[in-house]
């Protein structure tokens, strides 16, 4: 039989604000000076201290929330979520549950190379804050408080998905978002983005849902891939078997690569969610929620359609930028310095450079040269100061030393031989050395012209300028056959 | 809920202290539950209340949208921190191993 | 002149005419405090040293005649659960024996800057649950009027110390009568403002919606003296009211002619003892002298109070007391080798059988499955009580009620019946969910106890409950009344 996967994911992302969700404290602990220094009464729970919610981190999340086409009801409330853990200081994390801040959104992906876009709903976006960083050691376990506290969005999927693809195609396109409206970094080694993805599969053509499982703390695309793709292979196969899915909550090991089963926290799984009596209800009229909007960056569908509209850009290439937001800003960047068509950075930005950052494993942020650069080696090219082999090798050049593409051509004397003189003599020499290939040549067969052409490049290591050598050859080779005439 | 209320049993007890995480003897359970019994089934008088058209009153509070600026203020020092903690190891506190199983 | 029994009004002109010193008070109170103490037992913790430094300093300030204010050089004590920065605060449990609070409390900051001198903090019942101060895990504190009778809970210390001249006013705390109820059966004022009227900040939960901080004093003056130092708007508590505070004293001496008290029929029915009744029915002829009108109102869902009262009490406690839990501060267990051991024991060895009855009973009634019949039924019924008083003052400016059935019980009376002990209350728990003011003051004896009454007033009318108050006690001397002389 076959079977269909159907999935939903969770998305937790903490919110770039300056101060935690419900205290005053930073919320820039991944540059604390050491642990427990970012605290207060209030996020290490001391008795009687109260919340106070970031009106900031509330605005973020209505950004998220309009940009994934929520509806945001007009009463908030926040809500205690019971249960125990030492990372936990109140015993109850801060939440919401029956009216969260916004419902009913959707997005939509395009996956893999088709080209009908796919929408998958948004169930519900809420807000939460983050717990504690624990660290085990040997038989103990070490608290730091600094993170406790830090404003969280959880973003809620129905369960649209039903392959890894998908399930990857949405991730990413939310964390693309997050990124453009600027309120998480999208750095998953940080931890700021956190998956957990809900699994079950149905035989092919059904509709019925069956039990699911929830793979929990899944940090990277990679693992949120593995995982699901390895949760739906064990849950087929447990049919397969004539066995059932048992409703559980698993753990992803990354070393042997297979989802293992959490009952610890089953036990615990009777929340108790009641309305949190610290905080008052939120009312967010829309004439707040309108300003926000009036306000919101330019989102990636709209910049696809700048990109192809305004620059001529393919719709792959322009795909290809926009879906990272640091990557379509590095194209603009370079744009702006340069008078080589938008199609030609386009093709260097899709093409080399992105050729590179796979290659290197490189964020966007962490290219050692800046836009400017990229846009002067573009320059001579299109000045024809150098061939665009050269540029080839000056651009990796670049990733390994971070120069500027002019001192390194002057450097390494990569520079267009566009001096007649010079290039007649190296064009000479190569006829001298093929004597045979020129008869051919004179005898008829034309083809062997661009072999010399070939020859010519060798001798100068790339660096003739083509259109002068095509000429200067040409020119010869008809003086030659003058001469046997 | 039943016309009589949910009766709580011994067991019942333990489970529930297994929630808020109180280590309950067996006595002190046993103990327990004729009393929190009786408290439950005083409860059951609200059920004669028809509520069918009433709001629950945590929406009614008068106070909406109290915020807080983002501004980021110092806090406690490590140091005023960790002297009211059990087991503070270095900066960090300490409590036994947590098992995920 | 018998110091430790001045009204505040009293002891502040008689300093500000440095007729006497701060100094001399505080001495005053202290000794009071030795002699009286080793049986009363109305405090857990006296800081003597501090308090007399504080003294000197006010009476600088007073020498200075800088910002007096009308608390400046007075003597005062805190009800345990409320926290003070530097002096230990354990909420009389202990899971919090050895805890010193790393913050100050808005409402004894506020007092502090006023120049008042903390002396220490008074016993209660643990986590202010309970209605005798018996259940303090540390002793119980005996009314003063009869040593072998309860002062009434849960700030049964504050109470007992303000009747007995060991303070001139005590900050309690008030979730469903723990300021009335012990004002009532030790013969002092007790006043229970709006929700939201004081700050919580540093008010160590019980149940939050319901939690409010309040004075206990000898007289209806004093208490507004005290509220108008520690009331008002807080950035530190999202539920703090944020209207202005009025000038409470100015409104003391308003004529109380032609105001109409209203008697709710559902609070004058059978059950009350002969002797309380006849106090009411006395000080309800006091009032018509005074010229107010007495009229019959109802509030049909009385009967629903109380259990609507615990129902969201246990459910809120429930949550507010997991952070005590052995990793951040207080008791933890020793030896444990898991997190849940720690869990486990600590709280088994910290918490008294009532707390762990009420933290059962409000997990119980959050868990899956009984939230709507129970928790959500309470919110909705607590709805309607609301309503009740809102009719209620469409037809009265005032309500007048009991605070107790009864005048003080024998310890152990009740201990063994947790039911028998929460009908205790019985008159004074609607007023919290419903969120508005009431004031209890003396107004006579039943076999040589004291009786207290209850005046109620409609959101933020503290003022004229303290016109009223105020004007009864022009006529009658109850509150001029002390025991152990």
């Amino acid at each position: 039989m076959k079977y269909e996967a159907v999935i939903g994911l969770e998305i937790h992302a903490e919110l770039q604000t300056q101060s935690k969700m419900f205290c005053r404290c930073s919320a820039d602990y991944a540059h604390a000076e050491a642990p427990n220094t970012l605290i207060c009464p209030i996020c290490t729970a001391q008795p009687g201290t109260l919340p106070l919610v970031n009106r900031r981190a509330v605005e973020q999340g209505i950004q998220v929330a309009l940009a994934l086409n929520c509806t945001i009801p007009p009463l908030n409330v926040f809500a205690r979520k019971n249960y125990y853990y030492p990372d936990l200081p109140k015993g109850y994390q801060i939440s919401q549950y029956e009216i969260p801040l916004a419902v009913n959104g959707w997005v939509e992906v395009t996956v893999g190379k088709e080209a009908r876009p796919k929408r998958i709903r948004v169930r519900r976006v809420h807000l939460e804050e983050d717990t504690a960083k624990s660290f085990h050691q040997g038989t103990l376990t070490l608290i730091d408080f600094n993170r406790a506290g830090v404003p969280l969005l959880e973003i809620v999927s129905e369960p649209d998905m039903h392959t890894v693809d998908e399930v990857l195609a949405y991730a990413m396109h939310v964390r693309n978002v997050l990124r453009y409206l600027g309120v998480n970094s999208g750095d998953m080694q940080k931890g700021v983005l956190r998956f957990e993805a809900n699994i079950s599969v149905r035989p092919e053509g059904s509709t019925e849902l069956r039990t699911r499982t929830e793979i929990k703390n899944l940090n990277s695309f990679r693992a949120l891939a593995r995982a699901t793709a390895y949760e739906i292979r064990r849950q087929i196969a447990l049919y397969e078997a004539g066995g059932q899915v048992v409703q559980e909550t698993l753990g992803w090991d990354e070393a042997r690569e297979v989802t293992v089963s959490q009952r610890s926290k089953e036990h615990a799984h009777d929340y108790r969610y009641f309305p949190e009596p610290d905080l008052p209800p939120l009312e967010i009229a829309p004439a707040w929620v309108e300003t926000i909007r009036a306000a919101l960056p330019e989102l990636p569908e709209a910049r696809l359609q700048r990109f192809v509209e305004s620059y001529d850009l393919p719709l792959t290439d322009a795909r290809t930028l926009v879906a990272e937001k640091s990557l379509a800003d590095y194209f603009e960047a370079v744009l702006e310095h340069t008078q080589a068509s938008a199609r030609e950075v386009a093709n260097w930005m899709v093409g080399e450079f992105l050729r590179h950052l796979n290659e290197r494993q490189l964020e966007v942020e962490a290219v050692p040269f800046a836009p400017q650069a990229l846009a002067q080696l573009l320059e001579m090219v299109a000045r024809r100061t150098i061939t665009a082999t050269t540029a080839k090798e000056v651009l990796r050049e670049m990733f390994e030393s971070g120069g500027m593409p002019q001192e390194i051509v002057q450097a390494r004397g990569l520079a267009l031989i566009a001096d007649e003189a010079t290039l007649q003599a190296v064009i000479d020499q190569v006829l001298d050395e093929n004597r045979e290939v020129v008869d051919s040549y004179l005898k008829g067969k034309e083809s062997v012209f661009q072999w010399l052409m070939g020859q010519v490049a060798r001798a100068t290591r790339g660096k003739a300028d083509p259109q002068l050598a095509r000429r200067l050859l040409q020119a010869r080779l008809d003086a030659l056959r003058h001469e046997r005439l | 809920m039943s016309e009589k209320g949910p009766l709580l049993t011994p067991e019942l007890v333990q489970h529930i202290a297994s929630l808020v995480q109180i280590g309950l003897s067996e006595a002190e359970a046993e103990a327990f539950v004729p009393q929190l019994n009786a408290i439950l089934e005083y409860f059951n008088l609200l059920q004669e209340v028809d509520t069918a058209q009433v709001p629950p009153a945590f929406l009614l509070s008068g106070l909406r949208n109290v915020f807080r600026p983002d501004r980021p203020e110092p806090g406690l020092t490590t140091q005023a921190f960790l002297s009211n903690v059990p087991h503070p190891q270095g900066a960090y506190v300490c409590v036994p191993i947590v098992l995920e199983e | 002149m018998d110091l430790p029994y001045l009204s505040i009004s009293q002891a502040q002109a008689l300093l500000r005419r440095r007729q006497i010193s701060s100094l001399e008070l505080t001495q005053a109170v202290l000794d009071r405090i030795h002699r009286l103490d080793p049986v009363l037992r109305a405090w857990l913790t006296v800081d003597e040293e501090a308090a007399l430094e504080q003294a000197r300093r006010a009476d600088e300030r007073l020498a200075r005649g800088e910002n007096i204010t009308p608390l400046t050089g007075i003597p005062f004590g805190v009800k345990d659960s409320i926290v003070t920065q530097g002096m230990r605060t354990t909420c009389a449990s202990r899971i919090l024996e050895n805890y010193i609070p790393p913050y100050q409390a808005t409402a004894v900051e506020r007092l502090l800057e006023a120049g008042a001198v903390l002396i220490g903090k008074h016993n209660l019942d643990e986590f202010s649950m309970g209605s005798s101060t018996e259940n303090s895990a540390f002793f119980p504190t005996r009314n003063p009027w009869d040593l072998q009778r309860v002062p009434g809970g849960s700030s049964g210390g504050s109470a007992a110390a303000v009747a007995a001249g060991q303070c001139f006013f005590a900050l309690g705390g008030d979730t469903g009568g723990s300021i009335r109820l012990p004002a009532a059966f030790c013969n002092v004022v007790g006043l229970k403002p709006t929700y939201g009227r004081v700050s919580r900040y540093g008010l160590i939960a019980l149940a939050s919606s319901f939690d409010t901080i309040g004075p206990l004093t000898r007289t209806v003056e004093d208490a507004a003296l005290v509220l108008q130092i520690i009331a008002g708007p807080d950035d530190r508590d999202s539920t703090a009211l944020p209207d202005p505070v009025p000038d409470y004293r100015a409104d003391l001496e308003r004529p109380v002619k032609g105001l109409r008290l209203g008697l709710p029929r559902e609070y004058f029915v059978s059950g009350m003892d002969a002797g309380v009744q006849a106090a009411l029915q006395e000080a309800i002829r006091r009032f018509e002298e005074l010229g107010l009108e007495v009229c019959e109102v109802s509030l049909p869902h009385t009967p629903y109070a109380l259990a609507v009262y615990y129902l969201i009490l246990f459910a809120e406690a429930s949550a507010n007391l997991a952070r005590f839990d052995g990793v951040r501060f207080g008791a933890a267990a020793e030896g444990a080798q898991t997190i849940a051991d720690l869990y486990l024991q600590t709280r088994q060895k910290g918490f008294g059988a009532e707390v762990k009855r009420r933290i059962l009973l409000g997990a119980f009634t959050l868990s899956a499955g009984y939230y709507d019949a129970y928790y959500l039924k309470a919110q909705r019924v607590r709805t309607l009580l609301r309503q009740d008083f809102e009719r209620a003052f469409e037809q009265c400016d005032l309500l007048l009620t009991p605070v107790s059935p009864s005048v003080a019980f024998r310890l152990g009376e009740k201990i063994a019946d947790p039911l028998a002990m929460y009908l205790s209350d019985i008159y004074l728990v609607a007023v919290n969910p419903a969120g508005v003011p009431a004031l209890a003051l003396p107004c006579g004896f039943s076999d040589g106890l004291p009786v207290g009454m209850q005046l109620i007033a409609r959101h933020g009318a503290e003022s004229l409950l303290f016109q009223v108050g105020h004007a009864y006690q022009q006529v009658t001397d109850w509150h001029r009344r002390h025991p152990l002389q």
